[in-house]
């Protein structure tokens, strides 16, 4: 992998790269998003209900 | 009243509507003659050009004419109450909004069909695409109000309903787009354009019978 | 009902009641996250190191394997967001509806990668970012599509009411894709300049093939995962007063 060659690809490296960069980015945003809005969410959830029955 | 009864009342009713509102009934029509005026502003007025492009306009004024009129397929009725009579009455509901499609054409889209030939005549048309042109927008339209009605359906309950229908609906008439413009494209090059027209007509009986379906089981959510 | 033994019925309702699946998708996460990652790192090294150039476009067709699975994705999740509508409008079952549109964002994902990323590879193969190439404009269509169920579902209130909504334009959409692909692909044929070179697959040898069947299970994973994580969040929001959820929280905490 440290082979410059394979950072290169070519001559495509840029096409190649930011194809595999914003791939991975739209599909890790997709996947942490919903997870961040969920905690987000439990946390609001767990203070309501800590007001309700104190 | 038999169920053919109940189709023919809506019809009329509706057609007599839309008579007393004459002026509003107009404005698709004017639309698409001021869209397609708006092209050789924009591009110049060469004649091989504007020739060459006439299908494409026609066919996307249409299509927009149609799009802009959809909303008073169901609108009033939702708003005066009788959509949810409609949905009360015995009768198919299916049956029932083809019935108010097919009024609505006759209103908004039939009219496209008189003024085509003066919007062939100012982008230079080849006389020879006329028959064309007219068959096309005659397959067309109907299937352009039958798609919509889906659309409108499924958005009438909105308050700002108007940009999602176009977004919902635009995606959906994109074949009838191509295959219209294409029949007419050939037709001014003085090819063939059976095929094209034979594909219309073919959606156009797929859409008669399968539209009002889904339309039908949208209003019961839109109204409910 | 009465098509299925009493067993699968009644497996059916236990898994797709609200507290139980978002459990089973609790105990479910780890394990696809695992077997994604693992099938991404093979295909990834399949795909970028192992397999050889190909003879005509060079490195750069090593975007096949993310654009293709991308694309694969983008129309089996729409198809399936239809049978989710399917099962919702007939039998009422809210964890499809729930389903449906936790998959949306996600097929939207998959459809705009499949786009960008064909952009990507058209530039040097064509010499332009955006050609009218059959594919990329059913996909662009395709990607209007998604954005409209999505918008759709945003904009109705009512969320029973939005899920029966977004239902039925999915149904809508699926019986409409074939006849929007075939009629651009047809539309492509008639208007296609010569000279324009089409995105072909390269011809494909094994050790090319075997990467992009590696990514494309990868990217099934990755959306059972998503789709999850969605559906736990769309759950919680829908049933924020019930009492699994307070049974939840007094667990936390």
């Amino acid at each position: 992998m440290n082979n410059p060659d394979f950072w290169a690809m070519g001559g495509y490296a840029f096409y190649v790269w930011t194809s595999y960069g914003i791939t991975f980015a739209v599909l890790l945003w997709n996947l942490i998003s919903p997870v961040l809005q969920r905690k987000n969410l439990l946390r609001r959830l767990t203070v309501k209900q800590k007001r309700e029955t104190s | 009243m038999s169920l053919s009864q109940a189709f023919f009342a809506i019809v009329v009713r509706d057609l007599l509507l839309a008579f007393r509102r004459r002026a509003e009934a107009a404005n698709p029509l004017l639309f698409f003659v001021l869209a397609v005026t708006l092209f050789p502003l924009a591009v110049g007025a060469q004649p091989h050009l504007l020739q060459a492009i006439a299908p494409g306009v026609i066919w996307v004024a249409a299509l927009l004419a149609a799009l802009l009129s959809l909303e008073s397929l169901f609108r009033s009725d939702f708003e005066d109450g009788s959509l949810e009579q409609l949905l009360l009455c015995p009768h198919a509901l299916p049956v029932l909004i083809l019935g108010k499609i097919s009024a609505h054409w006759l209103v908004t889209g039939a009219p496209l069909l008189v003024v085509a030939p003066l919007l062939a005549l100012f982008l230079g048309l080849p006389q020879q695409a006329m028959a064309t042109l007219w068959l096309s927008l005659l397959l067309g339209t109907p299937l352009l109000s039958l798609i919509g009605a889906i659309g409108v359906a499924l958005t009438v309950g909105l308050r700002r309903g108007g940009m999602i229908l176009s977004l919902l609906v635009l995606p959906l008439y994109v074949p009838v787009l191509i295959f219209a413009s294409s029949a007419v494209d050939r037709a001014a090059g003085g090819l063939p354009a059976a095929a094209q027209l034979d594909v219309l007509a073919a959606m156009l009986f797929f859409g008669v019978v399968l539209a009002p379906l889904p339309a039908a089981a949208a209003l019961r959510m839109s109204v409910n | 009902m009465a098509f299925f033994p009493a067993s699968w019925t009644r497996f059916f309702h236990q898994t797709a009641s609200p507290p139980y699946f978002y459990a089973l998708a609790s105990k479910l996460s780890p394990w696809l996250g695992g077997i994604c990652l693992a099938l991404l790192a093979a295909g990834l090294y399949g795909g970028l190191y192992l397999a050889p150039p190909d003879y005509q476009q060079g490195d750069s067709y090593r975007i096949i394997y993310v654009h293709v699975p991308a694309a694969w994705m983008s129309l089996f999740v729409y198809v399936l967001m239809a049978v989710m509508g399917g099962i919702a409008l007939i039998w009422r079952m809210k964890l499809a509806e729930v389903m449906l549109i936790s998959s949306a964002p996600i097929g939207a994902g998959f459809t705009f990668i499949a786009l960008v990323t064909g952009s990507l590879w058209g530039k040097p193969m064509w010499g332009a970012w955006w050609v009218w190439d059959a594919r990329l404009t059913s996909e662009l269509i395709l990607l209007f599509l998604y954005l409209g169920v999505i918008s759709l579902y945003g904009a109705i209130e009512d969320k029973r009411n939005a899920a029966r909504a977004v239902s039925i334009l999915a149904l809508v959409g699926v019986v409409n894709i074939p006849i929007i692909h075939y009629s651009v692909e047809w539309w492509n044929t008639l208007h296609q300049g010569p000279t324009v070179t089409k995105l072909d697959k390269p011809s494909i040898h094994i050790s090319m093939l075997t990467p992009l069947l590696l990514m494309a299970l990868a990217f099934k994973f990755y959306y059972a995962l998503a789709v999850l994580q969605n559906a736990k969040l769309e759950l919680l929001r829908r049933e924020s007063g019930a009492q699994w959820v307070k049974n939840l929280l007094g667990a936390k905490t």
